[in-house]
């Protein structure tokens, strides 16, 4: 975890509780609000880490949640390296952003991740068909002070040394 | 990345090359699945052991009750079976297949709000193979829809990508029914406006997609209608199965599979359209 562009110990720990919370059966009506625990959880590494945690990372960790959720392998994968790209190409702006204003931004990117989610569903004849299909964007947005501040802690207590 | 993205969609919708890559990535999500499992199974058992001595006394007085209920007509059941052996040996018709069956729990995960699945604690070390028939002690559930080692997806009846080919129990008039994505909620396909089908009529399997053995309940029809100018019937049947609520499941073992896996194709791909009846 030291030295080079390793990945710190903590993201893929807290990738794995995101995936975790992605599956956490929850009832019935609050299931179509679940926030996009992963996408979010990477948006944060990927603006504060942007030389160590990238498109690669994001792809495999949106396979992964394609397996998990039972859904067409890759689909999440390749809307979750976009959101990294995206992140990474605006993480100097994001990083001095308020909260309020990084909220905005996490409602475009989660947006741009759903709508590519949903272009292979429509494809392959399953659109969802129901505006429902949105409400995670919201949630999200909703739930990214916490991530923030969380993984901010996590980040400024054991690896304050990295960039 | 992209590209790579964009070609396993396309090889897991078409092709199920991608089989083996599934299984692999279920592995190693499986622990997953686990954790988030066990807690929650954990939680039930701490309140079952709670649950008062005397709700357990009554309960057991019930199950009881019903199962020398349940044995006496199993004693009834398999004198049929014996005679009906009998009769189609008589007539030469081939005999049915006998199943076997083995009870599975429902891992407590949410996948996919939009579609109907279900993970399953059996896998392929248990035998479970994909299109396996997945029942409860009220009806058809679905169909396994791809088997790992230690665990298993299967697909819902009420998932909107899910069709089986039934037979109404009271006029043997065929259909299919699809699923609609409300899990209280199946469509009768393909029925036309003279077609003597009225509410309440229940619907079996046929048999007829090769999948699932004949004569397991499946539905109940909920309401019939004519819209006008529509070649079809407009149908409801309400499943019969507790698709949303049961935590456990039986897996069917038909004779004939030798409990091997079959090839697989996708779930959609089992619309194979029995047609209308005439």
């Amino acid at each position: 975890m030291s030295g080079g562009a390793g990945i710190p110990w903590p993201v893929p720990l807290s990738l794995l509780a995101a995936l975790a919370l992605a599956i956490v059966p929850m009832p019935e009506g609050l299931a179509l609000l679940r926030p996009e625990w992963v996408a979010l959880v990477l948006i944060y590494w990927a603006m504060a880490f942007p030389q160590r945690i990238g498109v690669f990372t994001a792809f495999v960790s949106g396979l992964l949640l394609d397996v998990l959720l039972g859904q067409l392998l890759g689909q999440n994968a390749v809307a979750m390296a976009l959101v990294a790209y995206l992140t990474i190409q605006l993480h100097s702006r994001l990083r001095v952003y308020p909260v309020w204003q990084q909220m905005i931004v996490v409602i475009g990117l989660i947006a741009l991740y759903k709508l590519v989610a949903l272009w292979p569903q429509g494809l392959t004849g399953l659109p969802p068909g129901t505006p429902w299909y949105w409400a995670p964007v919201l949630s999200s947005a909703l739930v990214w002070p916490l991530i923030f501040v969380l993984l901010r802690d996590v980040r400024k207590r054991w690896l304050l040394h990295l960039t | 990345m992209v590209l790579v993205g964009v070609a396993l969609m396309v090889l897991d919708h078409r092709l199920n090359e991608l089989q083996t890559v599934r299984s692999v990535l279920a592995t190693v999500a499986y622990p997953i699945q686990v954790a988030v499992d066990a807690p929650i199974r954990a939680g039930s058992r701490v309140l079952e052991s709670f649950s008062s001595r005397e709700d357990l006394v009554v309960e057991n007085r019930i199950l009881r009750r019903e199962n020398s209920e349940l044995r006496a007509r199993q004693l009834r059941f398999e004198a049929l079976q014996a005679e009906n052996d009998r009769l189609r040996a008589l007539l030469n018709t081939a005999r049915q297949a006998d199943e076997e069956v083995q009870v599975a729990q429902i891992l407590a995960v949410d996948l996919d709000p939009f579609r109907q699945q279900i993970v399953l604690d059996k896998g392929q070390r248990d035998a479970v193979y994909a299109g396996q028939p997945v029942i409860d002690a009220d009806g058809v559930v679905g169909q396994i829809l791809s088997a790992q080692r230690s665990s298993a997806t299967a697909l819902l009846i009420s998932d909107p990508g899910h069709a089986l080919p039934v037979v109404s129990a009271r006029t043997g008039l065929r259909g299919i029914v699809v699923g609609t994505g409300n899990p209280q909620r199946l469509h009768m396909r393909h029925v036309p406006p003279q077609e003597d089908i009225v509410e309440g009529d229940l619907l079996l399997t046929s048999g007829l997609g090769g999948r699932f053995p004949a004569d397991y309940p499946v539905a109940r029809v909920t309401s019939v209608e004519r819209p006008p100018g529509e070649p079809f019937l407009a149908i409801e049947a309400e499943p019969l199965a507790a698709l949303d609520r049961s935590r456990e499941v039986l897996l069917l073992w038909m004779e004939d599979h030798e409990r091997d896996a079959i090839p697989t194709p996708l779930p959609t791909e089992d619309e194979t359209e029995t047609g209308p009846a005439s």
